[in-house]
């Protein structure tokens, strides 16, 4: 009986767990259930829900009214371009600025504290800096009292409640996060690269535009979608800093107001579905020209 | 050959010294190296050979003393303006470029035109027997061919001076000993001049014209490399030469060129390389080939067998004496680990030394 038994396993070939622990599964893979769990009820569904209600407007109608609505009325579809406008040049600022200082604090001994420095304004939270500049931009602020005093201007800037505030408050908050992205980006390219340039007669500038960012690209390309994400689904800084009626209307207002002024939701869920669409456009199309690039380990040596 | 490296009759380092913090890596380190000499850096980890060439490249300022090609003073050019070809020990290729991307770089960068380039690169793709690789990415190359490209590229600029940084250390055994005779070979060839920095001393042996013996950041001998390996000057170049026995003893008598220790109550008889005198501690160097195993009598110390290995046409053993003395010997007959044996050499085999001085003066 016994040998019978041990014959058919041998014609079976492994048990089904043996199988499945050669494919990767096994029970190490239940630790993923938690947080599948979690995005199943906290992103996908409440994703879907908003898909299915952005096809059931509310003032009756066909299933396409809410979108023909956006894309018909100037005062809802200019927020695309407004937030645009916003969050392309707030990142390209941001990561305009994060490249030179990355490579200047990849060769410091005191990274921590700097570093810690930078970080501060995520942890602050976009209102409080939104109040801080507030006062420091305000015509009564510091900024402009001192500008004024010293004899620079003669009536104050206004750099609130319009486009250069929200721009201000974002590059602030914003740049801290691109920074840390590219500071680990730039860290991790083998620097023995830059002495080879060096030895083979490249400028400080040649040996950046040659060898770094080549091998920049695809992080400089990932980290660009993360910061214009962020920037283009600005909020709390539209309002307090900008003129959310005009200038800095963004889509992400929009939304809000269709949602909680008009108590539209399925016109919000529209809106809202637009704002993705539109990011992913822009996601999409930086990462599909990472394919131009180099996207191999950034080191000189095989592994 | 259009490959023509740039002319100059000597490269002189004058009293280099580079601190780092604290430590000095090195110290008051003189050398010239002729045109078309080939020089090897030998010594053991952080003894500051690849400091040494680091600040010949340029990679790191000295703190002290100059650096000459020529009539020219290069310590205080920044590196690309040394154009010296540099061979890293990771090899540093551009990963993103292909092999005549990478072999091209330093042509490029000086923005030549592209058909020189390109005549240049396939010279050297040449040399260094890479044909029909040259589209390949760094990655798709095995350890050996991206050691080939490492040296193109260093080369291809035509640099008065080729530096290389223990380059075969990442190469299997075989490929090394193979690699080693291409870099002789395109030496030759170009007639290059090169400082080459090793811990090996069989590489340095074969390669070098002349070896320099860094030791914590101090130059304690500089010769051919026959010299070096039979006449070494200081106990811890002929440690590093191969003398891995040591025998610690009391100088008893020096008669003429003989210098007699005492070893264990057994009298050492050989030639001081280091001023000793009657009464001090000596230490006499033997290298394992010269210590066989023989008749008790002079030059004779008795030993215990400890181990022994067999090697093909011999074998080796290690033994120890009564006094705690550890001996590595070759004999031409296995012995039975654990039985007495005598081991012994020839008077001019044995070296004798003053006691080292411990750590860095």
């Amino acid at each position: 009986m016994d040998a019978v038994a041990h014959a058919s396993a041998v014609e079976q070939g492994p048990n089904l767990r043996q199988r499945l622990a050669a494919r990767g599964f096994d029970a190490v893979t239940l630790l993923v259930v938690p947080a599948a769990i979690f995005s199943l009820l906290l992103f996908v569904y409440p994703f879907a829900f908003g898909f299915v209600l952005s096809f059931e407007p509310k003032a009756g109608g066909d299933w396409l009214a809410n979108y023909r609505r956006f894309f018909s009325d100037p005062f809802l579809y200019e927020t695309i371009a407004n937030t645009l406008w916003l969050a392309i040049p707030v990142t390209l600022v941001n990561l305009l600025l994060a490249v030179p200082i990355a490579f200047r604090v990849r060769l410091m001994r005191n990274q921590r504290l700097l570093t810690t420095i930078l970080v501060l304004p995520i942890t602050l939270g976009t209102v409080l800096v939104a109040e801080g500049l507030l006062n420091y931009l305000g015509p009564q602020g510091w900024f402009n009292r001192t500008l004024m005093t010293f004899g620079l201007i003669s009536q104050p800037l206004k750099l609130v409640h319009n486009y250069w505030g929200v721009f201000a408050s974002l590059v602030i908050t914003g740049f801290p996060f691109t920074f840390l992205l590219t500071l680990s980006y730039v860290t991790g390219i083998d620097p023995a690269l830059e002495q080879a340039a060096a030895t083979l007669g490249a400028s400080a500038w040649q040996r950046f535009r040659h060898v770094y960012l080549p091998l920049l690209m695809p992080g400089l390309a990932i980290t660009f979608c993360l910061s214009f994400v962020q920037a283009f689904s600005v909020f709390p800084s539209a309002v307090l800093l900008g003129e959310p009626a005009g200038s800095t209307r963004v889509i992400s207002i929009a939304a809000a107001q269709a949602a909680f002024e008009e108590y539209d939701y399925s016109m919000g869920s529209a809106i809202a579905m637009i704002m993705g669409l539109v990011q992913l456009g822009i996601v999409v199309a930086v990462l599909a020209s990472r394919g131009l690039f180099y996207r191999g380990p950034a080191s000189g040596a095989k592994g | 050959m259009t490959i023509a490296l740039s002319q100059f009759d000597e490269v002189r380092l004058d009293r280099v010294s580079r601190d780092f913090g604290a430590l000095n890596a090195l110290r008051d380190v003189s050398l010239t190296i002729r045109r078309g000499e080939f020089i090897a850096l030998l010594g053991p980890s952080g003894c500051g050979k690849s400091t040494t060439l680091n600040c010949i490249a340029g990679l790191l300022p000295v703190t002290g003393g100059a650096i000459w090609l020529d009539k020219n003073r290069v310590d205080t050019l920044r590196p690309e303006e040394r154009g010296f070809g540099m061979v890293f020990q990771n090899y540093a290729l551009f990963p993103h470029l292909n092999v005549r991307q990478n072999i091209g770089f330093g042509l490029k960068m000086r923005g030549r035109p592209k058909a020189e380039i390109d005549r240049k690169v396939d010279e050297a793709l040449n040399l260094v027997r890479l044909q029909g690789q040259e589209n390949k990415l760094p990655g798709q190359l095995s350890g050996g061919q991206q050691q080939r490209v490492a040296i193109a590229r260093a080369i291809v600029i035509e640099p008065p001076l080729v530096l290389m940084d223990e380059p075969l250390s990442n190469l299997d055994a075989k490929l090394r000993i193979e690699m080693r005779a291409e870099i002789r070979r395109i030496h030759n060839e170009l007639g290059a001049t090169t400082i080459y920095v090793t811990h090996d001393q069989d590489e340095a042996l074969s390669l070098a014209d002349r070896i320099v013996v860094l030791r914590d950041g101090v130059v304690r001998q500089v010769g051919a490399p026959k010299e070096l390996y039979e006449t070494p000057a200081h106990f811890d170049v002929a440690d590093f030469m191969g003398f891995r026995n040591k025998l610690k003893g009391k100088v008893v008598a020096i008669e003429g060129d003989r210098t007699i220790l005492d070893v264990e109550g057994a009298r050492i008889s050989g030639v001081a390389r280091e001023r000793v005198s009657v009464g001090s501690t000596g230490y006499a160097a033997i290298r394992s080939d010269d210590l066989e195993v023989g008749e008790a009598g002079p030059n004779a110390i008795a030993a215990t067998v400890d181990t022994i290995e067999y090697r093909g046409r011999e074998f080796v053993g290690t033994a120890h004496s009564a006094g705690g003395l550890d001996f590595v010997f070759r004999s031409h007959v296995s012995v039975e680990p654990g039985s007495r044996i005598h081991l012994r050499t020839e008077d001019k085999r044995i070296l004798v030394f003053a006691e080292p001085v411990q750590g860095r003066q």
